[in-house]
Parts: structure tokens; sequence; C-alpha cells
């Protein structure tokens, strides 16, 4: 279809013009296994929008672009990098999940490349039901010319269970999972070297936050961290992390919080008291500040009703 | 009736365009739409309590009391709670029963940005009573928007009520229900999502109203009314009613305010 390559290629030439490429450094954590590590940090015109682990797998024919991440800006620049590292196409665009410091990169990567958007099969209804309150938010967090022409794009394909994408001799196996991080979670093994895209259903570093249910989100821990893989990618955090034993912290918070926010309800405390007295967590996390009180409320919400 | 009321806005608008350069344009709207232009003193008889910052824009925990008026004779009848900049800024309407006793109601609401939020309490001498806070909209991947729908619409219409015994009695009404704004366009079908919400919820112990809820689409997924009220150790009845015709309703028996019985 010439006309689509025309057009592909003119919206590339635009968006790469428009965004020259920030110094994105791919890092090669496996062989064929590239991860671009976003700052521990909420979105702001300093990191451009780039605050979540995205990357990318190169097999012998096609390469899949695993989160495009958080701005127009992070997408053209993970393009350049898959083009620093090799020639073959970007086949697939697969999200871990809604979040705007994930998705909102895509459209100069689909524009680019053409590739098919892979998602959750939840993640439509949800990206699209908040799609122009998470463009308002870059417009907030990043600027208005850095989000001129910002757009959301949802997937083309689906996945309900399970999926596998075939690279070339490289297979990835696609899981959908019920409701934790967010409604819509889905990781990414490559089963060649063993490295688990575990999107946002992994934080490490930085604090997690609950969009899904936190009893969802703890059920599936012993599923989870029985994946075979030798290394995870977390969604923030480093590049890569020890697996399964990196899980343990995020466990440990989510498990503590309910415990403290159990506690909250059987003594009889109201939502807003609730947030003022669960405490923050021990340990190093950041953006504790910003995200607690809010995990707090998703908790409370959800547990109240045991 | 809301919806008349927003319909009716356009009107008004341009009567009192200017009127209040220092109010926000969304609050003199409002009073000019809502309370037709009345006048309102600003009075310890209405409290209201938000948190600085919209933690999470889909649940924002308010707290309201009612102070009683210095003349005994009169009583807060109804209270408004309004979210200036919502793009449904009457979150809900509150009757309180006569004999009741409502000193205090709690619920959650949506907030869409940064926004003034407004209690009104409208006293039996048909006098208005108001008071504000502000509250500074969450950045980021918090959005106002329920966080499963799928599990919303499992349990569609299940009641529970919590009961506090104490100084002052408390129940917690919370009901299951997705409370879609229809103000979401499905990028799929590019039609907008149907509004589904809890629109009226009557609570009564016995035969005596505690008090009837009018609600819109700024109530949070699965609405929460908390109160304290004066218990007359009748069961409590609820009623709930939603946009497409569903009634949900249940009956608990009364466990608090039994001392002296």
């Amino acid at each position: 279809m010439p006309a689509t390559d025309r057009t592909f290629a003119a919206a590339a030439a635009f968006w790469l013009f428009a965004w020259p490429a920030a110094a994105l450094d791919p890092k090669e954590v496996a062989p064929g296994v590239y991860v671009i590590a976003g700052a521990v940090a909420l979105a702001s015109p300093e990191n451009e929008g780039a605050i979540a682990n995205i990357g990318f797998v190169v097999g012998r024919k096609a390469v899949a672009a695993i989160d495009p991440g958080g701005s127009a800006t992070v997408g053209a620049s993970l393009v350049e990098a898959v083009r620093s590292i090799t020639d073959q196409p970007i086949r697939y665009v697969i999200y871990t999940h809604m979040h705007p410091d994930h998705v909102l990169g895509a459209a100069p990567v689909v524009a680019a490349s053409g590739a098919e958007v892979v998602g959750h099969a939840k993640l439509a209804s949800a990206l699209a039901a908040r799609a122009e309150h998470y463009l308002a938010g870059a417009r907030d967090a990043l600027g208005d010319e850095a989000t001129d022409g910002l757009e959301v794009v949802l997937p083309d394909r689906e996945v309900a269970a399970i999926a596998t994408l075939d690279l070339g001799d490289r297979p990835l196996s696609l899981r959908a999972w019920p409701t934790a991080h967010t409604d819509n979670d889905l990781t990414v093994l490559d089963e060649r070297t063993g490295t688990l895209f575990a999107g946002d259903l992994l934080f490490t570093e930085h604090l997690p936050v609950i969009d899904g249910s936190i009893t969802g989100w703890l059920a599936l821990e012993a599923e989870l961290t029985s994946l075979p893989a030798a290394r995870a990618v977390p969604g923030h955090g480093p590049a890569t992390v020890d697996w399964p034993a990196a899980a343990a912290a995020q466990f440990g918070y989510l498990a503590s919080l309910a415990d403290s926010v159990r506690a909250q309800i059987a003594k009889g405390a109201g939502l807003a008291e609730a947030v003022e007295a669960v405490p923050p967590p021990a340990g190093n996390w950041a953006l504790v500040e910003t995200f607690h009180r809010r995990n707090v409320t998703a908790a409370f919400t959800e547990l109240e009703w045991e | 009736m809301l919806r008349t009321h927003m319909a009716v806005a356009a009107g008004l608008l341009v009567a009192t365009a200017g009127l209040a350069q220092a109010e926000s344009d969304a609050w003199s709207d409002i009073v000019a739409d809502v309370f037709d232009g009345r006048a309102m003193q600003q009075s310890d008889i209405v409290t209201l309590e938000t948190p600085y910052r919209a933690e999470d824009a889909a649940t924002v925990p308010v707290t309201m009391h009612f102070a009683p008026p210095e003349d005994a004779g009169l009583r807060v009848e109804r209270v408004t709670l309004v979210i200036d900049e919502n793009p449904a800024p009457i979150a809900a309407v509150f009757e309180l029963g006569a004999d009741a006793g409502v000193s205090r109601i709690d619920t959650r609401v949506r907030v869409q940005s940064y926004t003034n939020v407004h209690l009104v309490a409208e006293l039996s001498d048909g006098s208005l009573h108001m008071t504000e806070t502000f509250v500074k909209a969450s950045g980021g991947c918090s959005a106002p928007m329920g966080k499963d729908p799928e599990a919303a619409m499992a349990n569609l219409g299940l009641m529970k009520l919590r009961q506090f015994d104490g100084a002052n009695p408390e129940a917690q009404l919370m009901i299951r229900h997705p409370n879609n704004s229809g103000l979401q366009m499905d990028q799929l079908t590019r039609h907008y999502i149907p509004a589904h919400f809890i629109h009226s919820l009557t609570i009564a112990q016995g035969d005596a109203p505690i008090l009837k809820m009018e609600g819109g689409i700024s109530l949070s997924e699965d609405p929460s009314v908390r109160f304290e009220f004066e218990p007359n150790g009748e069961p409590i009845a609820v009623e709930a009613q939603d946009t497409e015709g569903n009634v949900f309703s249940e009956n608990w028996p009364i466990e608090v305010g039994r001392s002296g019985t």
C-alpha cells in the first residue's frame, strides 16, 4: 500500500524532525534485548516524559517495541534507538498497560513503522475513557509545545489470556493478567533469554501505584514470580533486576498497606481519616509523597467491602 | 431536576456576567442557575473538609458538617455539594430528615481539574449558608474513572451498611455501582458510553427519613454516604434508583444508639 507508506514516511519525517532524538541510550540487557531506563520521577519538561522503562527485542525478521514511552519525543527517540541497532522493521508495539507514561509515545513509532499495536483485551476501553484526561495531563506536565499533536493510539490486536508473537526465531510470550496494577496489565517474556518485561506489575525504587486492585495484585504474586525468567525489566527502576528476588519489596509494601488499611477499617475510621493515619512505608521508595496517600485511598475503597 | 437547571443556564449567564469578577465564572453561573441568584452568607452553620490535593481523582473524600442554627426554631433542610469545574458541577443534593439529627455527611467525589468546592445549606427559613474549599487536581495516571468497570457491573446494586456506635452514632451506606458519567467517548464505536448512575437514594429509619440524596455523575464509583444521626430504634431502610430504572432496596436492624433502652 504505497499511499499508506507515504503517509507513514511523511509522518515519521515530521516526528523525527520535530523531536530530534534525545540522549536515550539503549542498554543491551541480554542478547538482542534492549532497555531504555526512564527517570524515577514525575513527567516534567526536563525528562520529556521519559519516566517509564521501555525497550525492544530484535528477532531475525522483526522488532517488537515494548511500551513506546510517555511522549512523542520518547517514541521518536525509541525509533532512533532501534535504527541505531538494526534495520529490521518494528512490527509490533506492545503496551504493558494503559498508563500515559507507557503509551503516549506510540504515534511516532506507528507512523515510522506501521507497527501493529498489541494490548490487553481490556486496555482499549480503559484507555479510550481516559484519553482526554491523559492528554490534558501530559500538556500540563510537559508543556503545550512538547505535546503539540500528541495522540492516543488504541491497540489493533487484543490479548485476552496468552499469545505468542514471533519475531523470527524469537518467540515472545504475552500474558494478560486479571486486575492488579490496572485492569489491563500484560507481561512479555522473551523466551530465548528469559527476560521478562513486567510492566508496572513490577515496581522497583518507584513506590508501587494501585490503579486496579490491591487484593488482585497480591493474589497474583505466586504466579507472577514463578514465571521462568532470569531477569526482569520493571516498569520503573533500573533497566533490569534479579527475578524474582526484586519483586519482594513491592509485595511487602502492598501486603503491609493492606494490613494497615484493614486495621483502620476495623476500628471504624473513615476514608479521609485513614489516609492521614496509615504510615508511609519503610525503605527507600521514591515518590512516597505523591503516591502513598493515593494508594491508601484505593486500598480503603476496595477493602471496606470485605 | 438538575438537568433542567443546566439547560436554562445559558439564558441566565448573560444576566450575571461581570457580576462577580472575584469569584470564578463557574460559581457565579451556578449561583444564578441553581440558586436563582439568591443571596448567600458565609457562616459557621456549614463546614466542609476536602483534601488539599485530590490524591486519587476518582475518589476524593468530602466531609460536610452541619451545626444547629442559633435560632432553635430553624434547621438545615437541604445541602447542595458543588464541584465548580466538573462537567456536571452539582455532585449531590441532600435533604435532611426533620427528626433525624443529621450533623455530618461524608461522601466521595470525582475531581476533574483544579476546582473550588462549595457547600450550600438551605435553612427552614429559606436562607442560604455557604462555605468553600479548593482542591488541586492530581496529575499523571490518576483519572476520574472507575478502576474496574467490569467488576462494578458484576455486583451492580449490592449494598452494605456499616454502623458505628459511640457518642455520635454513625452509619455508612455503600452501593456497588459504576456511576458512569456518560461523558466518555468509546473510541472504538465513536459513541458516548451511556450515563448510568444512581440518581436517587433514600435512607430512613422506620417511616422517618434520615436523608434523601439526588446524585449526579460527580459521585465516585460505588457511591458511599456516611452520616451521623440520632437513631430512633427502628430498622434502617434504603432505596436507591439508577438512571436505567433499576431500584435497589434493603433493610437492616439498627445496631447503634441503644443506650438507655
